[in-house]
Formats: C-alpha cells, structure tokens, sequence
C-alpha cells in the first residue's frame, strides 16, 4: 500500500539530523540500555475532561502530587454544550465529566479554562493561540490529535490515560524512538486547493498506517507557503495516517505567529529562543527511513467516499468501484465502507447529496478556516434542505470572528453560529448527526457512527463546505462560482 | 504499588477458556471517571449465572486465580486488571495470556504467571477436593503451592523484578528524580510556563 522508499534524496552526511531528531536528543533526561526505552522529558502537558479522571484518580491512590503544575494547563472541550452554555449539562457522563476535571483541578493546582472562560476551548487550539505552542518543545496530551502542534516544529503526540498519570508526577515519558518519514509537497497549490487537501490526498497515497510508527516531517515549498493554520490542519491529521506525529520546520511564517502571544518569550528570552529555533530544521543530507513526495501542482479539491480518511479522491471523481480494488482486504473495506455510506460505484461525487454541514473541529476551526467558509457563502443563502452548523474551536476564535462580522455573515446564510468545543466532530455533546444523514464535515474522521449513530460522513476543507451547503451536494467553490454566472 | 513477595490466598478455579476482557469487565463499566471501585464490575455477565465459580460462597474471599488458556485477549482496557485487583486478586496462572492484558497487569501489581493447561487441571482438582483451600505463591523461588505440592510457573525476569521492587511505570521513572531533577535545572527560560515561575 505505501509508496514509501528507503533512499533518501540528498547523499547521507555523517552527523546530519533531522528537525524530530534533533528535539527529541534535546528532551533526553536517560538514554535507554539493554532495548529499555529512552526517558523524555515534557515541556508542556494539556488536559480534557474525557482522558484525565482516572489519572487523577491514580496520583491519589499513591499520594503522588503533579510534578510541573507550570507546565500543565486544562480546558474542557470534548463534552461541552455548543448551545445554552449557562445551563447545567443535560448528559450525566459528560457532566460527570467535566466536574471531575473541575474538582481535579482544584486539588491538584492545575489552570483550568472552564465552559464560559475566554480562553476555553478545543485543547489543540487553545494551545497554539495561548503562544504556549512553541518550536523545539514536547508536547503531549490524552488526545490523538496532539499532532497539531507539530506544525510549530514541536515534537507532540497523543498519549493514553495511564501515560497522562505518568506525565502528571514525572513530566517525563518512557519512550522508545519514533522513526522518521519526510512528506515533501513542492510547487504551487490551485487556488481553491488548500492544506486540508493535501492532507487528505497524503493519506490517500500512504494509507491510514502508512505512517505507523514514524514522526511525519511535512517539507516542501507547498508546505513553507502555507500559513500556521494551514500547517496545523496538515499535522492534525498526521494520526489519521497512522503516525505518532507530523511536524514543520519552523521558519519567520511560524516566529511571526507567535510574536506577541500571552505566553510566547519576551525581550532576551525571544532573541534566545528565536536563536535556538533557527537550529532546529532538518540539516541538509539528514537521513529518513522513509521518504513520500506529491506534486502540488496536480492537487484538487478532495473528499472521502468511505469510513476511513484514506478512501478519500478528488471531488472531480467517482465513487471508486471496490471490484477493482487489487488488494483484498482494501477491498473488502471499500465494499463495507459503500455500503454504510450507502453508495454506488461510478456515482459522481458532485452527485451527492447532504443533509448537514459541519464547519468546525481541531482540523479546521480557526479564525482563518471561519473566514474561508465565510468568503465563499457571503451574502448567499444555504440549500433549503441542508442543516448547517459553525462551531468555532475557542471561546476567544468566536469573539474575533464576531469582531469581523463573520457570525452575521453565517447567521445570514442561514447557518447555526454555535459556541465553541469539539461538537459534531465526534458527538460526545448533543451535536449528533441522525441514523442515516449525510454531513459534509471540515473535522478528522470519516469512521461509522462518529458523528452519532448511522450518521454518514465526507471529510472536506472549509472551501468545500461552504460550497456544499450552497448547492446542497458535494460541491467546489468553482462551482459555486459557475452557477453565479449563469 | 505494593511490593510482591510471597502470598497466600484461597484459589479459584475459573474452568473457561479464552475468558477475554470484555468477559472480565464489559464495556458498559468503562464510563467511569475513577480508577479504583471496579469491583462490582468483575465477571459482570458472567456473575449473571448463579452457577458461576464466584458466586460460591466459598470463594467469597478468593485472590488467586487459575483459569484456562487465553486469559485476558482482546480490548486492550487497562480497567480489566484494575476489576481483578480491586476484588481482592492477586494472582492469576493460565496456560496463556492476552500480551497487552499481561502487560497491564506487571504494571498494576498483579502477577500473571504461566502453568500448563495439565498443571492447571491438576490445580482445578485439587482446589475442587478442598473449596476454600489457600494456595502460596512464592514469587522469589518462582512457584505457587497448593495441597502439598509445588509447581513452578514462568513470568519474564523483567515483570518479576518489578513485581518484587513494587515498582509500576511511575516508581520506575521515579529512581531516576535526581536525573529529572538535573534536566529541569538545564531548561532554557523561554519554554512555555502555564502559571507563573515558581520561586526555585
């Protein structure tokens, strides 16, 4: 399935390394002997209420305190209402849940931005807009999706419980080396094309365990012209291709970024840091175990058919006919997948229809991805049949698409403007597609029932989703544009 | 974690093969938000049948368990060890056992220890000629006890080590505190701080 080759493209260097090499030898507190895994340190553990409790609860069976409160912060996102905020939490687990991360909080000394707080939020955007996301860190989280934060040239992943309650009393990890895998994307993205895109067409090459076991370093004049929310989105899905991590080089695109934030370095502390950082890129003939190349130029707008982020091809396209699927195992998941998604091969894409959009999750609901919604549905009004719903990711990205009017461009069109958290991404909250509805979904995956029971799912950028609630079927802003002239 | 040494306890005989996870703690128990208190959940389905082995009064206070082959496969849930041990188990012998399941039980404190299916047959009668009778485990020799006689069963040098240390993951890491220790105090001021710098 992979296309992955061992050579790597410039000639090997004795002692050249790469940017996840580098960060992770800088975080060493032990290197393992004897196949015992190396110890590594954490610069910055966040916390939600869903994989939190029971590591909590661990620390208080051994009357083990949290080693680094000051490198701990917490926000819930994963249950919280995105209507009625002020009210109490209908649902007994996730209300269970939040209040035990309130309560835990408390105890253990850990800041905590809590439902109606200015800086709660999806943890993955919080992070980043906070400035605490920064190159050259480790950063961990009881969240898959962690992988966001490699887009500032952080080495970050997701962890379980039992490694959350490690973290909390040692700030350390017991790790064994991840290897490394170079995606490099060069030329030029079509206009339309964006990095939600190129993600979706990386895991479509590589498979979702094509970058099993490997931290996934994103190169390329493709990925250095993209803003720090495009890199985001990019290394957001890194997971969904069965990798640990992904990572981008840090460059002046990610030094400007973080300029300036509440937590980012000052004065002496920047120029220091700003020195280091410049250190950091992979060094030239560094060695990868694996090396993917996509030409930019030749992207389109992308959408997934299936249950998985891999079966996934160009909006242009068909839904593929599992019959002709060599591999058989791939093709007995396409063949489920249809079924699900209750599809017929050689359907067009641009044929189907949906009954809900959903503008929102830690891939795409940053301030940026609003706008982008916005500037395609601006003074138009969505199809009649097709619910919409636009979750910003923080408290604070809805009060600055606010500050741009954004919210009455949305209410106008006709979508729900919604307070922020994960939603409809995963439906821990109320925000549950019906048995059966269709969703074009800007969030991470495609999986059976993910969005609530039955509920059918295509992962799409920001500039797709507007354009489907527009047309009310899976539709690119060409053609959005095109009708207009007609 | 307590340390492992020798232990003596009534024995069970669980006479089912391939008893998985999800036999040991179902899903609908995995909602909590506490790490202890499991022990309700034990076997919750299985309990359903007035004839299952625990539902004996007699092994009311049962901690050492001998099952059938493939204890502990499938859903990785580290809650299926924390049941076992908040009911009071100790140990488990079974011919084979689920790695991730083995895995998470060396790291809570519970020791798994491999008998072949006849030693483990021999033990199920034994057990069944005397309910209620103890069985000692010596974890230092290597064997467990049981009406006299004494059978030798296999566990890696590495779980056996931590078991007898009483170290899980975090007391492991911890022997290393002066290590972390030295790293913190190399750390370069710009690196993120969530509160504000405490006074060192």
């Amino acid at each position: 399935m992979s296309e992955t080759a061992p050579a790597p493209q410039a000639p090997r260097r004795a002692g050249a390394r790469t940017l996840a090499e580098k960060v992770w030898a800088d975080h060493l507190v032990k290197r393992g002997e004897d196949g015992a895994p190396d110890l590594v340190y954490i610069d910055l553990h966040l916390l939600h209420e869903v994989t939190s409790p029971q590591a909590f609860d661990g620390l208080r069976a051994e009357g083990r305190p949290v080693r680094r409160p000051d490198l701990t912060i917490a926000t819930e996102d994963h249950n919280t209402p995105t209507i009625d905020i002020d009210k109490p939490i209908a649902d007994i687990t996730s209300r269970t849940q939040i209040e035990t991360l309130r309560r835990n909080a408390e105890e253990f000394g850990i800041r905590l931005h809590s439902l109606g707080d200015v800086e709660q939020g999806i943890v993955h955007i919080v992070g980043p807009q906070l400035g605490l996301t920064m190159p050259g860190i480790t950063v961990v989280c009881g969240d898959s999706h962690t992988s966001t934060h490699g887009a500032f040239g952080a080495m970050a992943f997701g962890i379980g419980t039992s490694e959350v309650e490690h973290v909390l009393a040692t700030q350390t990890l017991p790790l064994k080396p991840f290897k490394t895998m170079a995606i490099t994307v060069e030329g030029a993205l079509k206009p339309g094309v964006t990095a939600k895109d190129v993600i979706l067409a990386v895991i479509a090459k590589i498979g979702t365990n094509g970058g099993q076991g490997h931290v996934l370093e994103y190169r390329g004049s493709a990925i250095r012209a993209l803003s720090m929310e495009g890199r985001m989105t990019i290394c957001n899905m890194s997971i969904e291709a069965g990798a640990r991590a992904g990572m981008v080089a840090p460059d002046q695109t990610t030094f400007d970024y973080l300029e300036g934030r509440p937590h980012a370095p000052k004065g002496a502390d920047w120029d220091a840091a700003v020195a280091y950082w410049r250190t950091l890129p992979s060094d030239e003939g560094a060695v990868f175990d694996a090396e993917v190349l996509l030409d930019a130029d030749e992207l389109e707008p992308f959408v997934t058919w299936g249950t998985n982020p891999g079966q996934g091809t160009t909006l242009a396209g068909e839904v593929p006919d599992p019959a002709a699927i060599a591999d058989p195992q791939l093709r007995d998941s396409a063949q489920r997948a249809l079924e699900y998604m209750d599809l017929t091969p050689g359907t067009r894409l641009k044929d189907i229809k949906v009954d809900a959009v959903f503008m929102g999750s830690c891939t795409n609901s940053r301030v940026e991805d609003l706008r982008a919604f916005a500037s395609i549905v601006k003074g138009r009004r969505k199809a009649d049949h097709v619910r919409v719903m636009v979750v910003p990711g923080s408290a604070r990205v809805r009060l600055e698409a606010e500050a741009e009017g954004l919210d009455k461009i949305f209410t106008d069109f006709g979508a729900e403007w919604r307070f922020a958290g994960c939603s409809m991404c995963l439906g821990m909250n109320p925000d549950q597609l019906a048995p059966g509805e269709r969703c074009a979904s800007t969030s991470n995956r495609n999986f059976e029932g993910r969005q609530g029971k039955g509920g059918r799912t295509h992962l799409v950028s920001p500039l797709v989703a507007a354009a489907t609630a527009i047309r009310g079927t899976l539709s690119s802003p060409s053609d959005v544009e095109a009708e207009a002239l007609v | 974690m307590d340390a492992f040494t020798t232990y003596t306890g009534v024995a069970v005989p669980l006479k089912r093969s391939a008893v998985d996870t999800d036999q040991i703690i179902p899903a609908v128990y995995l909602k909590r938000v506490t790490k202890t208190g499991f022990e309700d959940a034990l076997f919750a389905h299985l309990r359903q049948d007035p004839a299952f082995v625990l539902n004996d009064p007699v092994y009311a206070q049962g901690s050492i368990l001998f099952a059938g082959p493939d204890f502990g496969t499938g859903s990785s849930r580290e809650h299926a060890v924390w049941a076992l041990r908040d009911s009071g188990f100790r140990a488990v012998f079974a011919p084979r056992f689920g790695d991730i399941f083995r895995g998470n039980s060396g790291k809570q404190g519970l020791l798994t220890g491999v008998l072949s299916e006849e030693v483990i047959a021999t033990c199920w009668a034994a057990i069944e000629a005397d309910p209620g009778a103890a069985a000692t485990v010596d974890l230092q020799a290597g064997t467990v006890t049981l009406s006299g006689e004494t059978y030798p069963f296999e566990i890696d040098a590495y779980t056996r080590w931590r078991l007898l240390e009483g170290l899980d993951d975090i007391g492991l890491t911890l022997r290393d505190e002066s290590r972390i220790t030295q790293f913190e105090q190399g750390r370069e001021a710009w690196r993120p701080q969530t509160l504000p710098v405490r006074e060192r």
